[in-house]
């Protein structure tokens, strides 16, 4: 399974798993990260910063290391 | 009298509708944690006086913040009688969660989608009496910044509180909300802020959206000056002619000691700072636009890879840059992030940032000793090197201090402020900076005055009186930075509040306005005034930042070290740029 840091430009993927502490789970469910939903990774800050994801109208950053904690699958075209 | 609180995730325009409900001058940014203090005001619907409080914008009450615990603690210990939760309407689906976190507590809600203008817009279709029967708990759309649907919730909230409601269920579970939102809420497959995305493509371009960022940053001090400098000449003329034509002939029969302490020492020190303020209500006006704007999220984007080698993430950037308006909110907007380290470290940072107070010190002396041609360079300068201080102390405490915050930031899109929601949100910062500066400031010329003037018989500012004594005393000390007495006398008022600096050296050297300004420039040469102002910008900026950093960071270890290392790095730069400088 991919996770979520891995997405090219553009790509849209489904949640899978989110392996994160309790307190960080609670933060995501807040912007919307739940099991099933829709994330697009919208561009990448140069130098390794974060991605800028957006999942249904929410636009949001997340640094690469957290992204790597959730799995995502590839959605079908 | 009843309680209604306001609650809501952060960057919902909670404060801009707390800000049309009660009219008072609450700050409202486009950045997500700003509300940091509660914030109340009377409400009067039809006969019935009720108290408003805006709550900080928390996501949900589970979570180990500052900002939850204040909203947590605020609910355990004060009275509610209703609680209206502010949504965002584009985002009702997440957002709808906080209802599942709020059940439980017992107290009626009303939900309030805000924002109604942006999700018409973007094509989202809201069913709200659906909504309101399936949630049990009334419902209302409102646009807070068109000020749309306001009386309609005012007449919900006085309905509401006369016949009270129902508590919602207090075991609403989060499935219930998702299944209330699908079948009320139908979104567009392609809901996206197209001017949003269109600007994003140019700000948060991967090459130019830094040097863009800080071209606008450096655009807005050129055109602060270029504005602000002919007012400020004006105004000080005007203080110099209201004090030799009108106030000097009414005064001419008072003692002579009276007029020293009211023309030397107050009419000096405040004519002084008062005529740096149309600087200082400029400088506010443009921050609160760029803030209300959405741009400090992508600043924040931006310089996170950035951040992060010096220990902070890109909410540290973003702080960093409200303490230049003034180091004390900033300080408190720390308050959403979660790790000790991250937090602690930024607080040790922030009052490196070059506050407005300091802003006036300098603007001062750049008057007095520089070119008007070459006074943005060498402001903008002191602007990098507060950066470059706070890099340096962050490098050197980033193990100390370690971070393992995750950093997850709403990108909002960005929304062009209503020219009044701007002008009242300068208006409040020019407010709390002037009660502040005042009262300080009287108090400060005043007590300059007497240590400038005392033991009598001394020469006013001579080595002889209490001053001069004091400067004499601290003198090897600073004297390698060439400061000079005068100046250190200046610099021990500022560790008080550098509101009081310029005041101070109008005292001293017994002038006001242009004729101070001139007495400066035949005093010192420059590297003299770039030193002293090194050593302004690093050291402590004022008490009320020290009390701030005590009471956020509940440590006085900590506290006492933020004092020293400032004090200590400023000594450092300011020694080693004298002493180049000189012996170039």
């Amino acid at each position: 399974m991919r996770t979520l840091d891995s997405l090219t430009t553009g790509e849209r993927a489904i949640i899978r798993t989110l392996e994160v502490s309790e307190d960080l789970a609670y933060c995501l469910s807040a912007f919307g990260f739940r099991i099933g939903k829709t994330v697009q990774l919208i561009r990448r800050a140069r130098f390794a910063g974060p991605l800028h994801i957006r999942i249904d109208t929410t636009d949001l950053m997340l640094r690469a290391c957290d992204a790597r904690c959730i799995e995502v699958q590839r959605q079908p075209a | 009298m009843k309680r209604v609180a306001l609650i809501g995730m952060p960057n919902v325009g909670k404060s801009t509708l707390f800000n049309r409900l009660t009219g008072s001058h609450v700050k409202a940014g486009n950045w997500p944690g700003i509300t940091v203090d509660l914030y109340s005001a009377k409400l009067l619907l039809g006969a019935d006086i009720v108290e408003l409080v805006d709550l900080p914008g928390v996501y949900d009450l589970r979570g180990h913040t500052e900002d939850q615990a204040v909203v947590s603690t605020f609910i355990a210990r004060n009275r509610v009688d209703l609680m209206l939760v502010v949504i965002n309407a584009s985002q009702i689906e997440r957002q709808l969660r906080l209802v599942s976190s709020l059940a439980p507590l017992g107290v009626p809600l009303v939900l309030i989608l805000n924002m109604a203008d942006e999700a018409a817009a973007l094509g989202i279709r809201i069913e709200c009496e659906k909504l309101s029967s399936r949630m049990g708990m009334p419902v209302c759309m409102v646009s807070a910044k068109r000020g749309h649907g306001l009386e309609q919730l005012r007449t919900l909230i006085r309905t509401s509180l006369q016949e009270p409601l129902q508590p919602p269920r207090a075991d609403i579970d989060e499935r219930a909300l998702d299944a209330a939102a699908h079948a009320c809420v139908f979104v567009p497959a392609q809901a996206t802020h197209a001017q949003t995305e269109k600007l994003d493509r140019v700000l948060l371009h991967p090459w130019l959206g830094l040097p863009i960022f800080f071209g606008v940053m450096f655009l807005l001090f050129e055109a602060i000056f270029w504005v602000g400098k002919p007012i400020q000449d004006a105004m000080s003329w005007f203080f110099d002619t209201l004090r030799n034509v009108a106030l000097v002939p009414l005064a001419s029969g008072l003692p002579e000691m009276v007029r020293g302490l009211l023309f030397d020492g107050l009419y000096s020190g405040l004519a002084t700072v008062a005529s740096f303020v149309p600087l200082i209500i400029l400088f506010f006006l443009c921050m609160a636009l760029v803030e209300d704007t959405g741009y400090l999220s992508r600043a924040a984007f931006l310089m996170d890879a950035l951040m992060s080698k010096f220990g902070m993430d890109g909410r540290s950037f973003v702080m960093i840059l409200m303490g230049f308006g003034c180091n004390v909110p900033a300080l408190m907007g720390t308050r959403v992030m979660r790790s000790r380290g991250l937090r602690l470290l930024t607080m040790l940072v922030i009052p490196l940032s070059l506050c407005s107070a300091r802003l006036q010190v300098f603007l001062f002396f750049i008057a007095a000793l520089f070119p008007t041609r070459t006074a943005p360079l060498v402001l903008f300068s002191l602007y990098l090197m507060s950066i470059a201080a706070a890099m340096l102390t962050s490098l050197v405490f980033k193990r100390r201090f370690s971070n393992n915050d995750a950093l997850v930031l709403e990108m909002p899109p960005y929304r062009l402020p209503t020219l009044s929601q701007v002008i009242l949100r300068g208006w409040h910062e020019v407010m709390h900076f002037l009660r502040r500066a005042t009262r300080f400031i009287v108090a400060g010329v005043v007590l300059v005055w007497v240590l400038t003037h005392f033991p009598i018989g001394a020469a006013p500012a001579s080595a002889q009186t209490w001053a001069g004594q004091l400067g004499a005393f601290l003198n090897p000390v600073l004297s390698p930075l060439g400061i000079d007495p005068q100046l250190t006398i200046a610099l021990i008022f500022g560790f008080v509040a550098k509101e009081i600096v310029i005041g101070s050296l109008a005292v001293i050297y017994a002038r006001d306005g242009g004729a101070l300004l001139s007495a400066l420039a035949d005093h010192i040469n420059w590297i003299q005034a770039y030193s002293f102002m090194l050593f302004t910008l690093i050291y402590t900026p004022c008490l009320s930042t020290i009390a701030t950093i005590r009471t956020e960071a509940k440590n006085r270890a900590y506290t006492v070290f933020a004092v020293v290392w400032p004090l200590a790095l400023a000594w450092v730069v300011s020694f080693v740029f004298y002493q180049t400088a000189i012996s170039i």
